[in-house]
């Protein structure tokens, strides 16, 4: 291992880290205007033109309001939920190919932080260390309405994650390949994974609506029940972090979906743009297509949060447990059934 | 044939780790020496809707979360053992598919039992 | 340089489960449980054993603990409802104690001092390969193992719904 890979993979992550920590940054706006869009408001509209510092001035104000620990929480703990919460959500985008190898400089680069064996199996992983943050922050409060708003979350995320993790197996059953890589290149072109998979991928959508605490599933924080939720008794950064891994954790979510389902970097005509741009800007076309696709799954996010209202939590329950379980579960049959049939093995 | 990745391929894992840990705590640690700190005793108790707080919250709740987190568990560790089959699907053939049918079916058989049980009901 | 890297990892895997032990609050003793489970997620990786690294990533850092911290919020932690720990419980623990002692110390001298382990096959631990063997050699097994989860799952629910 020489020292250039380190530096690389070094600089490399910390764009990759730098950008979602933008676009989460700027989806903040993106949801007001959006909101006022939907709602025929303005929206910000004060700072810079058309509200482009809007983002800028909310991260400068939670650095300079005070920090509240309430006596009666237990402080390491009461520090360390939102540190969690936002560590898992920034850890996720690891194994996620942003596009093909590129030239820069003369050197061929991997526009992926790693290829492991095991990408998909490693998203899942982080995913359900995701309810760490909150429970934890939750309970260290030591307030009835954090702890109610905790305990629900924790329900939640952990309800969804067995039908998600079922969809990805039918998944599976169609790649059969753990890597993120080599699910991306076998979607080359148009052969994107939706259209075999769209039962699978719609159980996936709903399950990473609940994963990341989004309206309609949003009933740990929901405001009429339990005032904050989870963050009732945070101020400053630390309320921050929590808002903040909910829209990072909004973009990795989505550019899990678009390269599982949608392709990831793939387009229809590529090898076309690939052979006119050259080995530099192709790739980078590439990427521009991932991220459109994100951005488009971000305003989907969006949409439906200010289109539906909240579940009752029963009836959350219900559709985790009672609906996308055996859904997931028929899914699979069929997907393994069809493949054997049509296929042969 | 799919890439061999080897323990190397994981080192980029831990350089992201190493890089969100060193954003969270420079970022907690700024917030801390700038912002203000004007603390009053009613401002530090916990906030429950202007009502004084009774007792604490470190109180039990509800056994049906308990119930439905070691239901988690343990369909997680059947989701776990499908990876292997379904990354194996192709090799396997129709051997594959009627191992993993038996062992989906007992495992359905128990979650239909849960449900008649109305173990997951909320009223 | 895999050697003294195993010695860091292995180093650090023995000192938070020390502090598993030693630290007074339970929310704590969890943490640092998740962070002993994630050293041991490297050792296999160190192996490349990727199925069963992340076998452990999933189950046990996100599945387990997320139960146990659910149990210890289910508990009344607070101070003045703690029960005195009578003499006789302390003696108990004091016995059992000595007894894992003696047992561990009695496997340690049997043990063999052998080769560093040296896979004859490196590549076993990946998911495919393992499923190969699982899906041949160990089917019974696998299929048996079903069954015991359809028992832990009709304990859960017989347990849970008693009183109902």
């Amino acid at each position: 291992m020489e020292i250039t890979f380190v530096i690389e993979k070094f600089v490399f992550i910390t764009v990759i880290f730098g950008l979602s920590l933008l676009v989460a940054m700027y989806s903040t706006l993106a949801e007001r205007k959006i909101a006022a869009f939907l709602q025929d408001r303005v929206g910000p509209n004060r700072a810079g033109p058309g509200g482009m510092f809007q983002p800028l001035a909310d991260g400068v104000k939670m650095f300079l309001k005070e920090e509240i620990i309430p006596t009666q929480s237990n402080k390491f703990l009461f520090i360390a939920g939102p540190s969690l919460a936002i560590l898992t959500a920034c850890i996720g985008s690891a194994v996620i190919p942003w596009g093909q190898d590129i030239q820069l400089f003369g050197k061929t680069i991997a526009l992926q932080a790693t290829d492991i064996n095991v990408g998909i199996l490693y998203i899942f992983g982080v995913v359900s260390l995701g309810v760490y943050g909150i429970m934890i922050g939750g309970w260290a409060s030591n307030n009835k309405f954090s702890l109610m708003g905790a305990i629900r979350a924790a329900s939640q995320n952990i309800s969804y994650e067995i039908p998600m993790g079922l969809s990805i197996i039918a998944l599976l059953l169609v790649t059969n390949s753990l890597s993120l890589k080599d699910i991306a290149e076998q979607q080359h072109g148009f052969q994107w994974n939706v259209f075999y998979q769209p039962l699978g991928f719609l159980i996936f959508l709903v399950c990473a609506f609940a994963e990341t605490n989004r309206t309609p599933f949003d009933l740990p924080e929901c405001e009429t029940e339990l005032v904050g939720g989870y963050h009732t008794e945070y101020s400053s950064m630390k309320l921050g972090f929590f808002l903040f891994a909910e829209y990072i954790n909004m973009f990795v979510s989505s550019a899990v979906m678009a390269t599982l389902y949608f392709g990831g970097y793939n387009y229809p005509g590529m090898d076309y743009m690939n052979s006119l741009l050259g080995p530099t800007f192709g790739p980078l076309l590439g990427m521009a297509v991932l991220f459109l696709k994100i951005f488009a799954f971000i305003f989907f996010f969006m949409w439906v949060r200010w289109t539906i209202p909240r579940f009752r939590y029963d009836q959350l329950m219900n559709l985790g447990w009672k609906i996308l379980i055996p859904l997931a579960i028929a899914n699979i049959v069929l997907t393994g059934l069809v493949t054997a049939l049509v296929n042969g093995f | 044939m799919e890439a061999q990745s080897t323990p190397v391929n994981y080192l980029p894992i831990i350089f992201q780790m190493i890089v969100a840990l060193g954003f969270v705590v420079v970022t907690m640690v700024v917030t801390h020496l700038v912002g203000p700190k004007r603390k009053t005793s009613d401002k530090l108790i916990p906030f429950e809707s202007g009502i004084e707080s009774i007792g604490n919250a470190r109180q039990p709740f509800s056994i049906k979360y308990f119930l439905v987190a070691i239901l988690f568990v343990l369909f997680d560790v059947e989701v776990i053992f499908m990876y292997p089959w379904a990354v194996n699907f192709r090799d396997f053939g129709w051997a594959g598919v009627i191992e993993m049918f038996i062992f989906m079916g007992t495992l359905l058989l128990g979650f239909i039992y849960v449900l008649k049980k109305g173990a997951l009901d909320w009223e | 340089m895999s050697q003294s890297l195993f010695y860091l990892i292995a180093f650090l895997s023995i000192f938070f489960s020390l502090m598993v032990i030693f630290t007074k609050n339970p929310v704590h003793s969890v943490l640092y449980l998740i962070i002993t489970f994630f050293t041991f997620t490297i050792h296999y990786i160190l192996l490349n054993a990727q199925f069963l690294a992340i076998v452990n990533f999933i189950v046990y850092m996100g599945a387990i603990m997320v139960l146990f911290l659910f149990v210890l919020m289910l508990l009344n932690l607070n101070k003045d409802t703690e029960p005195a720990k009578s003499n006789l419980l302390k003696m108990a623990g004091v016995v059992a104690g000595m007894c894992l002692l003696v047992t561990l110390v009695g496997s340690v001298k049997a043990l063999n001092v052998s080769n560093p382990v040296v896979l004859t096959n490196p590549g076993l631990g990946l998911v495919k390969n393992l499923g190969k063997v699982l899906f041949n050699e160990f089917l019974l097994p696998f299929e048996i193992s079903s069954l015991l989860l359809l028992s832990a799952m009709v304990g859960a629910v017989l347990l849970a719904k008693k009183e109902a």
